[in-house]
């Protein structure tokens, strides 16, 4: 999990940092870091302490112990404005008394850059963000999502040795956020900039970045690749954050286990850790973490259990179903399927949506 | 933070000093401290009724103004009425009148010969309230009318869905949501009423008197300077006192006043706003009936009209009433209010930065609240007492400053510091500090954050508060009075001069001199309205 190997001293690398607010810890002892071109997803609920950390690295709260360092340079005590990173706010905070193009060349400007060469520069980040022809406009007459793809046009005009999004998408609305969120990922990419993005969206996170990291309570409680720490959550609570309907504990765990096959497939993913059924000896804490999506209505499958509750969801029927054995296990069906509560039903799941939980 | 020291050392020489140095002055006697006198002094009966009749006089002018302003406010910035911003403007007014010059317009209307003379008020206390109530009503109809201007009208929206009354709607939706502005202006207009020094001075003559003009009795006729002292000292504790419950309306109202600029609140009148419209009609024939006696009687010589006293400005009045002529006092008053609002405007800058930084931690939040206490105290203390205070503690080196010129403007600037402070600081606190954060992130140093984000966003209000610091000072009369030297008089001390001189022709100069030192603060406000800055003479 600690990234202090010799390969990364380019790019960001936090270690040891808290921040404490009075006499809570909004930031504890974490470590980081983030190779240079990685987009890094520091996820977790509101309050948790991402933002703080966010705000720390860009230099706006003063750390209480640890250190930021930066491709080898310990940036204690240098300011913001020489870290040479770029900071988006959820809510863009555009200066509104200047156009778009004042807004996004804004830190060209601060290089000195010559006339042509920045309205060109402009011209070119507008299109990026697929906003072209938008630089006499006024910040107040942009829509929200308008007014953030400007907000990341200005951000990377300066090309930042980092930049940092807060929450960058949550202020849209979810159509838009989705479209944004596949437009960030290729802005980022195509442009290779160093990211730290922090949001409480899973969905969010998976889009855009590579790695992810999540926090809890001022903590790092997990961080890897994003499809491993999606695969393999490091507690229950991690798990639920990241979208696991059910987390089944004990005997019941082992049911499933064994019942779904004993073991889970491979998956695209060849560095998987092998699980099979443990035995009843070490079966205490084992936890198991379900999919909603790895459990299907299906007449052949391998469950049994009593219909609870029926919703619809955008594009399948929500199930929660009483299993003998196992308690409620939240599932799909498809939409054209009817069922009423009380109903017998069979299920069958699908190994690639379990991930065991490391015992505790 | 090493910026803060220059207000604080300011406000510490040229106004703690001389405020201790009079309390101590009276207080003291033989070197030793003498508290025994507080009771004596408090005991007497003339003691006594000053304080009840400031204390009503206060209470009966805070709610008179109060309950006219509220009317006023709805209409004029709740209701898209033509005219409404000419309106305001004239609501405002009397506020940056002299109060001198308020005092010579309501003598002017109630003497027996003027439209109003019938009712025989003049020299009654009625007389004082309703100046008062004329001078006040600005701070409640901006205060108030500042915020029901921005409120969201759908929380009003849906209350009345739900089936509320209109009057339902404003006992329980409207008026909750205005309540910390009104305490807010209700407690600084009974801190003006319980203060007011020129208007209770020109109209009470030697009948009526409130602490203030006892204070000033006392220390410059009977020269009684520990009654002064002490009359000073109960100034000072209920003025702290009416401060901190102001501030504590103010902060509320600061934090729980989520604005709204896209929706506008402004409605067309219908059969449900006669009242209030009728009203505001009757305010503002109130508002301009003093002013408007005022220049018609300004322009009448003997039985005809002229320009007789407007000429007599350029002399020294019958029985030579003045050292100089009215003139060079105007010259006075333009220069020193210049000096004024220089010191005003730059210290009222520094402590509106720094007041309206959010503090991180619960130490330094308290500094930033005390100091934000502290540098409104001036707005209520005696003038008297900081004019008097100057001439017994500044006389002496390091700081021998009773015969400088400096100290004329250095004390309007303590009067107008506070206003500066309070136009300034509602713009600062509303910008997001994220956007300066966002500035320094793309590599803005400090500075350039600064230029960046404050300065188009300050600049017009700190113009307006640059407006209103000299349209103050140029009308400030309680300290100046005491400090001005003879030879060197302001406009103001000019008029009280004029009007405490018998002869008609000295009063119709001083009529002519109020007009003209009207007109030039009206113009100026008029200027400072076309910048539109709402927190301006709001509190």
């Amino acid at each position: 999990m600690m990234a202090t190997s010799e390969t990364e001293r380019d790019g960001l690398v936090v270690r040891d940092a808290s921040v404490r607010f009075g006499t809570t810890s909004a930031v504890d002892h974490v470590h980081l870091a983030l190779r240079s071109g990685d987009v890094l997803a520091v996820l977790g609920p509101s309050g948790c302490g991402k933002s703080t950390l966010l705000r720390a690295i860009a230099g706006l709260e003063v750390l209480d112990s640890g250190s930021v360092v930066f491709d080898g340079q310990d940036l204690a005590g240098v300011p913001t404005y020489r870290r040479g990173f770029a900071l988006m706010f959820q809510d863009g905070q555009l200066f509104t008394h200047q156009s778009v193009a004042g807004n996004v060349g804004y830190a060209l400007r601060l290089q000195g850059i010559g006339r042509s060469r920045l309205r060109r520069r402009v011209r070119e980040l507008l299109e990026l963000v697929g906003l072209p022809g938008y630089e006499d406009r006024r910040p107040a007459t942009l829509s929200g999502g308008e007014q953030q793809r400007v907000a990341l046009a200005r951000s990377l005009a300066a090309e930042p040795r980092l930049l940092l999004l807060d929450e960058p998408l949550s202020a849209l609305d979810r159509s838009l956020r989705e479209r944004l969120a596949n437009d960030l990922r290729r802005i980022l990419t195509e442009t290779k900039t160093t990211t730290l993005l922090v949001t409480h969206d899973h969905d969010e996170a998976f889009t855009v970045a590579d790695r992810m990291a999540v926090m809890r309570a001022g903590q790092l409680v997990q961080d890897g690749p994003t499809v491993e720490v999606w695969r393999n959550p490091a507690d229950a609570d991690v798990a639920r954050f990241l979208g696991y309907a059910t987390v089944l504990t004990g005997p019941a765990a082992i049911r499933l286990l064994s019942l779904s096959g004993g073991r889970r497939s491979a998956g695209p993913d060849p560095a998987q850790p092998q699980v099979n059924t443990p035995d009843a000896g070490t079966s205490e804490g084992l936890q198991v973490a379900v999919r909603r999506s790895a459990v299907r209505v299906d007449p052949a499958g391998e469950l049994g259990g009593v219909v609870e509750s029926v919703s619809a969801a955008r594009d399948t029927m929500r199930i929660t179903v009483e299993v003998e054995g196992l308690g409620a296990l939240a599932g799909v069906a498809g939409l054209d399927e009817r069922f009423e509560t009380g109903q017998r039903v069979r299920l069958t799941v699908d190994p690639a949506g379990l991930a065991v939980l490391p015992p505790r | 933070m090493g910026l803060a020291l220059v207000p604080v050392v300011f406000l510490a020489i040229f106004f703690v000093l001389p405020v201790a140095g009079m309390v101590g002055r009276g207080l003291q006697s033989d070197g030793a401290w003498d508290l025994g006198g507080i009771g004596e002094v408090l005991g007497r009966g003339r003691t006594l009724r000053i304080l009840w009749f400031t204390l009503w006089m206060a209470l009966a002018g805070t709610a008179f103004t109060t309950v006219l302003g509220l009317p006023v406010a709805y209409t004029l910035y709740r209701l898209s009425l033509p005219g409404r911003r000419l309106l305001r403007a004239l609501v405002v007014m009397p506020f940056v009148l002299p109060t001198v010059v308020v005092g010579v317009a309501f003598r002017t209307l109630l003497a027996a010969g003027g439209p109003l003379g019938f009712l025989g008020l003049d020299g009654s206390w009625a007389a004082i309230l309703a100046a008062l109530v004329f001078f006040n009503l600005a701070v409640v109809v901006r205060t108030v009318g500042g915020v029901w201007e921005g409120l969201d009208p759908r929380a009003e929206e849906s209350a009345a869905a739900l089936g509320a009354s209109p009057w339902r709607v404003f006992r329980t939706v409207t008026l909750p949501a205005l309540t910390p502005a009104i305490t807010s202006a209700a407690t600084i207009v009974f801190l003006f009423c319980s203060t007011a020094f020129g208007v209770v001075l020109t109209l009470g003559g030697l009948r009526y008197g409130t602490i203030e003009t006892e204070i000033y009795i006392l220390t410059t006729q009977f020269l009684d300077l520990r009654a002064a002292a002490v009359l000073s000292i109960v100034q000072l504790l209920a003025v702290v006192a009416i401060l901190f419950v102001a501030g504590a309306a103010r902060t509320h109202r600061e934090r729980a006043m989520p604005r709204t600029s896209l929706l506008s609140g402004l409605r067309r009148p219908h059969r449900g706003d006669l009242t209030a419209l009728a009203l505001t009609g009757l305010v503002l024939v109130f508002v301009a009936l003093p002013l408007v006696t005022l220049v018609a009687r300004s322009l009448q010589v003997g039985d005809g009209w002229g320009l007789a006293n407007y000429r007599n400005l350029g002399t020294t009045g019958s029985g030579d009433a003045l050292v100089v002529p009215v003139w060079t006092a105007l010259d006075n008053s333009w220069r020193t209010a210049v000096d004024a609002t220089l010191i005003a405007v730059v210290l009222g800058l520094i402590v509106s930065i720094i007041v309206s930084r959010r503090a991180r931690s619960a130490w330094g939040r308290r500094v930033i609240a005390t100091m934000d206490g502290v540098f409104m105290v001036p707005l209520g203390i005696s003038a008297v007492t900081v004019g008097f205070g100057f001439l017994i503690t500044l006389n002496r080196p390091p700081l021998d400053l009773r015969t400088s010129a400096v100290l004329v403007p250095i004390a309007q600037a303590m009067v107008a510091l506070p206003l500066v402070v309070r136009t300034l600081v509602p713009v600062l606190r509303s910008i997001d500090d994220r956007l300066r954060q966002a500035a320094a992130a793309l590599g803005a140093s400090p500075l350039r954050a600064v230029l960046t984000v404050d300065v188009p966003i300050v600049w017009r209000p700190l113009l307006a508060a640059t407006g209103f610091a000299f349209a103050v000072s140029l009308g400030e009369f309680g300290a100046t009075s005491f400090l001005a030297r003879p030879d060197r008089p302001t406009l103001p001390v000019v008029i009280y001069g004029l009007i405490s001189r018998p002869g008609a022709e000295n009063f119709g100069m001083a009529l002519a001199a109020s007009v003209i030192l009207s007109a030039v603060t009206v113009a100026l406000m008029g200027l400072v309205e076309r910048l539109r800055v709402g927190s301006m003479g709001s509190f």
